[in-house]
C-alpha cells in the first residue's frame, strides 16, 4: 500500500496552482487528501504530478454570495463551524465520514471527487448548487445538474480546479430532509435521499444507487413506489438490486414525509 | 490507585493498568518500532490474484533491474530451500511459505522482492513477469467434502445415541452455518528476519502471540533446530485475537529471503495483505440431531460437523474442530454425544486461531438446538435450559467425552441472568409488540467457556493408532529476578496482546513479596534463546489466568520462601528485602548453609488433569471451564431489515477475578467480536474465489458506537484445580453472543432458518420470503 512515484508542487498563489495544472496532463489536486491518498496507496490512482493546494491563501474563504448562497472555498474542511449556518450542509455533513476525517476532507474535494455514495455532491445537488471553476484559461461555473458525469467523473476539465462551490440556502417556508442509510456511523451510505419541498414542487435526490447523484421526479402520492421505478441499483456484497431498491422506497418515503413536515 | 489495608491481597482489585501511561505517552514498543539490526530491507510480498492457478511462468528479471531492488524469492526458492509446514493432519497439498508451481487462493504469496524501501519494493512487484493459467477454483465446503479436498474424516460416539433418539418425544434435525469472519488487529503481521550464513541460524522479530508449538513448526519448515531459530517478539502488541499465531509463516518466508539474498529482511504487513491473506475464523456448516423427552430432557446430540480452513491445513488447525471437544455437551448433563468431524480444504485463505476458537460455531448450533426445542415443545427456553444444566452439586463433573468441568453454579447464573435482563416482562413486551406488527425478539444462550487448552486435544484428528508419541498438558514458564538493590524484574512469555499481563502479574507478585505492584517490572518481550516458555507458551485459549498467573505464582513464592529462610538465618526479622537482597549479591556467605547463591527462580507451571486423549477418544480438552449465561433483546426494522439490540445482558462465572476492570474489558471485547459475528462480519468470496471482504469499505467490524451497552454481572466459584482459581474469560461472549442474537432474531421473526451475520440486507431477504 505505497503509491507509485509522482512529483509533488505546492504552490503559494491560485495562479501557480493552476499553472501547474496547465502544465501536466495527469496531475491530481490534494487537499484534504481523504479519498485521494487511499487511492494513491492502493494505486488506483497513478498521477505524476499532486498539486498540493494547502497554501494557497484565497481558498479558504466561506463567504455570503450575490444571491441567497453560502460560498465554500476549496480549502474549507468538512469540520468548519462556518458551514452550520447553511441548513443542508448541517444536515448532512454529520453523516460524512468521522471527525477526524472531517478535520482533514474539505466539501469541495469531496464534490470533486464525485463519489456517487458521498454526502456533499448529493447535497450540493439537492439545492441547486453550483461549482465555480478555474483555469489558466479562466474561470467558468457549472450547475450541479451538469457537473456529475459518472462514477468519480466531473465535467471539470483537466486543467481545471474547482474553486469554490456554491451553496443557495433554503428559502422560508422550504422543508427539508436527509436520511441514509449505513450499517455503521459514518460508512458511506448504502442508499441516501434528500427532499426539498418548495411550494407545490418537491426534489428528490438519490446517491449511492445510481452511478451520480440523481434527481428524480417522483409522484407525491406514492414518492417511494414511483421513485423505485427510476433507479436501477447494481447491489453489492451488502445487498440485493432487490434491497438496494427498497431502500429507495423506504427512504424516499421517509424523507418526502418529514420535508412536508417541516415545510407545513 | 488508593492506599490498601495491610491485609488485603492486590489480587482481585481494580488496579489501573500498569501499561497504559506508556502507550498514552507514545512509548509503546510494537514490531514496527523495533529496529533491531542494522541495513535491514525491505520486502513486499507478490501475491496471486487467482482463487486456483497454474504458475506458467514467474521472472523475476525485470524486477532485479530496477534500482533500490535487492532480490526476489520465488516460489521455486522456497521449495529448495524449505519443508513443507507439519500440520495436525497430513494434508493433500503440501504447505510451503510461498506457492510453487500451482497457487491455492487469492492473496497466497508467490515471491518476495526485497529492496531498499517499500516503495520500490512494490514498484517491483508490478514488474515481476508472471503468467498464469487459471484453473477452477473449489469454494463451496459441501461439494468440496465428498471429493480428495475432504482431509479429514473422524467419527466419535458415547454413550448410545441411536437408541436415545429412538425412545425421544421430539428429534430437532436443524442445520447451522457460521460465516468466516476475522479478528481485525490494529496492528497488522510484522516481522524482521536476519539470517546467519555462519551460524546456520535464523534470528527473527515477530508479533508472534504463540503457541510456541508454531515455533517448532517454523523450524522445522526452515530444516532447522528449535536452537538455531531464535524468535524473540516485542514487548508491545497492536492486538491480535488470536490471529497473529499465523505470522509464523511470514517468519519463515522473510528468513529464507533473508537466507537467499544476505540482507536482514524487514516485513510490515498492510491491511489489505491482511484481510486477505493472513486468517481467519474456519467456516463450519453443522447438521445437529438432538432428542428430547416431551419434559424438555435432552437425552441425545448428534453432531455432523464440515470444517473450511482454506486453502491448507495450516498448523493448529484442525485444532478449531477440536478445541471444544471436551465441551460437545456444552452446559447440559446429555450423557449421549455423537460427532462426526470432516475437515475440508477450499480455495479460500487458511483459518486459524481467532477469539473464540471454535465455540462460536459449537455454540450456535447447540443453542439455537435448543431454543428450538423448546418452542416445539410449548416450552420456555429458559426452562428447558435449566432443565439441562449440569447442577452446582456435580462439580467437578466429567463430561461424555472426557472434560473435567471444576467448577460452577450454572443455574444460579442463569437466575441471575433473567433477573437482570427482566426476561418474562421482556418476553411478554417482545409478544405485545409482536402483536402490533413490531419485529422484536428475546434470545438467550449457555455457554460454558473452556481456558487453558490441552496441548494433546488435537492429536484426536488422527485415530488412535496414527497418534505418535502421546501430548498432553499446558505448561507455562516465569522468572523472577531481584537485582542487588532490591528491584524486582519478572520474566514472562505469555506474550500480551492488550490484555494488561503486566499489571496482573504485578499485583500476584506483590502479594507474594509483599511489595507494591509498581515496585515489579514485568517484561513482556519473549527471546526464545532466553525467556522461560515451553511449547505450550504464548497467549491463545484464555490461558493467562490460569497458567500464566500460575508460573508467576509459583516463581515468586519460591523466591519469597528464599526470603523468609535468610531472614530468619540472619536473626533479623525486620531486614528490608532490599537489605536481604544486598546480602545475597554482595554477601553469598551469609545465606543459610547450602542454600543457593542467586535471587532469581523461574518456575514452571502446568495445569492439572490434561491427560492425552483417552483409547475412547475422550480428552480433557481444557483445564478449566467457565460459564456464561446471556439474554438479548433485539428489534428487527421490517422495512430496511436494520437490527437494533435493544438490551444485553451477559452472566459470567470465570472463578476468581484477579482484577475486575480487566474482566470488564476482556467481557466487552469478547462482545465486540461476539457482535461483529452475529451482524456484521463475515468474508465473502464470488464464484471464482476473488475475496469482495477485502477492505475495511467492506469487511465491516463494528466500531463502539455500534456496539450495545452491555449490562455484566459475575459470579465468582473458584476453580479448585488453579492456583489462584481463576479461569479464563477472554472468549466467552464471543462464544455466546452469535447464538443469544440469533435466537432473539428467530424469536422476533418467528421463523427458525436464521444464520448469522445478521447485516440489514440479509436479513431483509429473509423478510421478503
Amino acid at each position: 500500500m505505497k503509491p507509485t512515484q509522482f512529483d509533488y508542487v505546492r504552490p503559494d498563489s491560485l495562479d501557480e496552482a493552476l499553472s501547474a495544472l496547465a502544465e501536466t496532463d495527469d496531475a491530481k489536486v490534494l487537499a484534504g487528501g481523504q479519498s485521494l491518498v487511499p487511492a494513491l496507496n492502493m494505486r488506483l490512482l497513478r498521477p505524476s504530478t499532486l498539486v498540493d493546494i494547502n497554501r494557497v491563501p484565497e481558498l479558504d474563504n466561506v463567504t455570503r454570495g450575490s444571491t441567497s448562497s453560502l460560498v465554500v472555498g476549496a480549502r474549507v474542511r468538512q469540520s468548519d463551524p462556518r458551514l452550520n449556518a447553511h441548513l443542508v450542509l448541517a444536515a448532512v455533513l454529520p453523516h460524512v465520514g468521522h471527525t477526524v476525517t472531517r478535520n482533514r476532507g474539505t466539501v469541495c474535494g469531496s464534490i470533486a471527487h464525485a463519489d456517487t455514495a458521498a454526502e456533499l455532491p448529493l447535497a450540493l445537488l439537492a439545492c441547486d448548487g453550483t461549482a465555480v471553476v478555474a483555469s489558466a484559461r479562466g474561470r467558468r461555473e457549472i450547475s450541479a445538474e451538469e457537473l456529475f458525469l459518472g462514477p468519480y467523473t466531473t465535467a471539470l476539465a483537466r486543467d481545471e480546479l474547482l474553486v469554490e462551490s456554491v451553496w443557495p440556502e433554503l428559502r422560508e417556508g422550504d422543508g427539508f430532509a436527509f436520511e441514509e442509510f449505513a450499517q455503521r456511523g459514518g460508512d458511506y451510505a448504502l442508499c441516501m435521499v434528500a427532499a426539498r419541498v418548495r411550494g407545490t414542487e418537491l426534489r428528490v435526490v438519490v446517491g449511492a444507487v445510481a452511478p451520480v447523484p440523481t434527481v428524480l421526479t417522483v409522484d407525491a402520492d406514492s414518492p417511494g413506489e414511483s421513485a423505485v421505478a427510476q433507479v436501477e441499483p447494481w447491489g453489492s456484497v451488502h445487498g440485493s438490486p432487490e434491497y438496494f431498491r427498497q431502500l429507495v422506497r423506504v427512504l424516499v418515503d421517509r424523507t418526502v414525509v418529514r420535508a412536508k413536515e417541516q415545510a407545513a | 490507585m488508593g492506599a490498601k489495608a495491610a491485609s488485603e491481597p492486590w489480587v482481585g482489585r481494580p488496579l489501573l493498568r500498569l501499561e497504559d501511561e506508556a502507550l498514552l505517552r507514545g512509548e509503546g514498543r510494537f514490531v514496527d518500532d523495533l529496529d533491531p539490526v542494522a541495513n535491514a530491507r525491505h520486502a513486499a510480498v507478490l501475491r496471486s490474484p487467482f482463487a486456483h492457478a497454474n504458475i506458467r511462468r514467474l521472472d523475476p528479471t525485470p524486477a532485479l533491474d530496477l534500482p533500490g531492488v535487492v532480490g526476489v524469492l520465488t516460489g521455486a526458492d522456497v521449495v529448495e530451500l524449505s519443508r513443507p509446514f507439519p500440520a495436525g493432519i497430513d494434508s493433500p497439498t503440501p504447505h510451503y511459505a510461498a506457492a510453487h508451481e500451482v497457487t491455492r487462493y487469492v492473496g497466497e504469496p508467490v515471491a518476495v522482492v526485497v529492496a531498499r524501501d517499500r516503495y520500490v519494493a512494490e514498484d517491483a512487484l508490478e514488474l515481476v513477469d508472471v503468467q498464469y493459467e487459471p484453473l477452477e477454483p473449489v469454494l463451496d465446503a459441501e461439494v468440496a467434502v465428498s471429493s480428495e479436498a475432504c482431509a479429514s474424516d473422524r467419527s466419535f460416539h458415547y454413550g448410545d445415541v441411536d437408541s436415545a433418539l429412538a425412545r425421544a418425544d421430539l428429534v430437532v434435525r436443524e442445520r447451522f452455518r457460521s460465516a468466516r469472519w476475522s479478528c481485525t488487529p490494529v496492528e497488522c503481521y510484522g516481522v524482521v528476519a536476519d539470517w546467519s550464513e555462519a551460524e546456520r541460524s535464523l534470528t527473527a522479530w515477530a508479533n508472534f502471540q504463540g503457541p510456541f508449538t508454531l515455533h517448532s513448526v517454523a523450524a522445522g519448515a526452515l530444516g532447522l533446530p528449535g536452537s538455531k531459530l531464535r524468535l524473540l517478539t516485542p514487548p508491545d502488541s497492536g492486538g491480535s485475537f488470536g490471529i497473529k499465531s499465523a505470522v509464523f509463516a511470514y517468519v519463515v518466508l522473510m528468513g529464507l529471503a533473508s537466507r537467499k539474498l544476505g540482507v536482514p529482511v524487514r516485513w510490515i504487513e498492510d491491511r489489505l495483505e491482511h484481510l486477505a491473506a493472513s486468517s481467519s475464523s474456519s467456516g463450519r456448516l453443522t447438521h445437529v440431531e438432538a432428542g428430547f423427552t416431551s419434559a424438555g430432557e435432552l437425552l441425545a446430540l448428534r453432531y455432523d460437523a464440515i470444517e473450511d480452513v482454506g486453502a491448507y491445513v495450516r498448523a493448529p488447525e484442525p485444532a478449531t474442530l477440536y478445541r471444544m471437544h471436551g465441551s460437545l455437551a456444552g452446559a447440559y448433563r446429555v450423557q449421549n454425544v455423537a460427532a462426526r468431524n470432516r475437515v475440508v480444504l477450499t480455495n479460500t485463505m487458511p483459518s486459524g486461531l481467532n477469539r473464540g476458537f471454535g465455540g462460536p460455531q459449537l455454540y450456535l448450533a447447540l443453542e439455537r438446538t435448543m431454543t428450538i426445542a423448546a418452542n416445539r415443545l410449548g416450552l420456555d427456553p429458559a426452562d428447558l435450559r435449566r432443565r439441562n444444566l449440569i447442577r452446582a452439586a456435580d462439580f467437578p463433573y466429567r463430561t461424555p467425552s472426557g472434560a473435567l468441568y471444576d467448577s460452577g453454579d450454572y443455574g444460579s447464573c442463569l437466575d441471575d441472568a433473567l433477573t437482570l435482563a427482566q426476561y418474562d416482562e421482556r418476553r411478554a413486551e417482545a409478544e405485545a409488540a409482536r402483536a402490533e406488527g413490531r419485529l422484536v425478539g428475546v434470545g438467550m444462550a449457555c455457554v460454558v467457556e473452556p481456558s487453558i487448552s490441552n496441548m494433546g486435544y488435537i492429536t484426536l484428528a488422527e485415530p488412535g493408532e496414527e497418534r505418535g508419541l502421546p501430548k498432553s498438558g499446558n505448561a507455562e514458564g516465569c522468572t523472577i529476578a531481584i537485582s542487588a538493590l532490591g528491584g524486582i524484574t519478572v520474566h514472562t512469555a505469555t506474550t500480551p496482546q492488550g490484555q494488561g499481563h503486566r499489571t496482573v502479574i504485578a499485583q500476584v507478585v506483590a502479594d507474594r513479596l509483599a511489595v507494591e505492584p509498581s515496585d515489579v517490572d514485568v517484561l513482556t518481550e519473549v527471546d526464545t534463546a532466553t525467556s522461560p516458555w515451553t511449547i505450550a507458551s504464548g497467549n491463545y485459549s484464555s490461558r493467562f489466568s490460569g497458567v500464566g498467573v500460575g508460573a508467576a505464582a509459583a516463581a515468586a513464592e519460591r523466591l519469597s520462601e528464599k526470603i523468609t529462610a535468610i531472614r530468619a538465618h540472619l536473626g533479623d526479622g525486620s531486614a528490608s528485602l532490599r537489605r536481604i537482597a544486598g546480602t545475597v549479591h554482595w554477601n553469598p556467605e551469609a545465606l543459610p548453609p547450602g542454600m543457593e547463591p542467586g535471587l532469581a527462580v523461574t518456575a514452571y507451571y502446568a495445569a492439572p488433569n490434561l491427560l492425552p486423549p483417552d483409547a475412547d477418544d475422550k480428552v480433557a480438552s481444557s483445564g478449566a471451564h467457565g460459564f456464561v449465561a446471556d439474554v438479548a433483546v433485539v428489534e428487527v426494522d421490517r422495512d430496511t431489515g436494520e437490527v437494533t439490540v435493544l438490551d444485553y445482558v451477559t452472566v459470567h462465572d470465570a472463578g476468581r477475578l484477579l482484577n475486575p476492570l480487566l474482566a470488564e474489558g476482556q467481557v466487552r471485547g469478547g462482545l465486540a467480536h461476539g457482535v461483529g459475528a452475529a451482524l456484521f462480519e463475515r468474508h465473502v468470496y464470488d464464484e471464482d474465489g476473488n475475496l469482495l471482504t477485502g477492505s475495511f469499505m467492506d469487511y465491516l467490524a463494528p466500531t463502539a458506537p455500534d456496539l450495545p451497552e452491555p449490562r455484566i454481572a459475575h459470579r465468582e466459584s473458584p476453580s479448585p484445580f488453579l492456583p489462584l482459581g481463576a479461569k479464563g474469560l477472554g472468549e466467552g461472549t464471543t462464544m455466546s453472543v452469535p447464538a443469544a442474537i440469533a435466537n432473539a432474531i428467530a424469536d422476533a421473526l418467528g421463523r427458525d432458518d436464521v444464520e448469522p451475520p445478521f447485516t440489514p440486507g440479509r436479513v431483509w431477504e429473509l423478510l421478503r420470503q
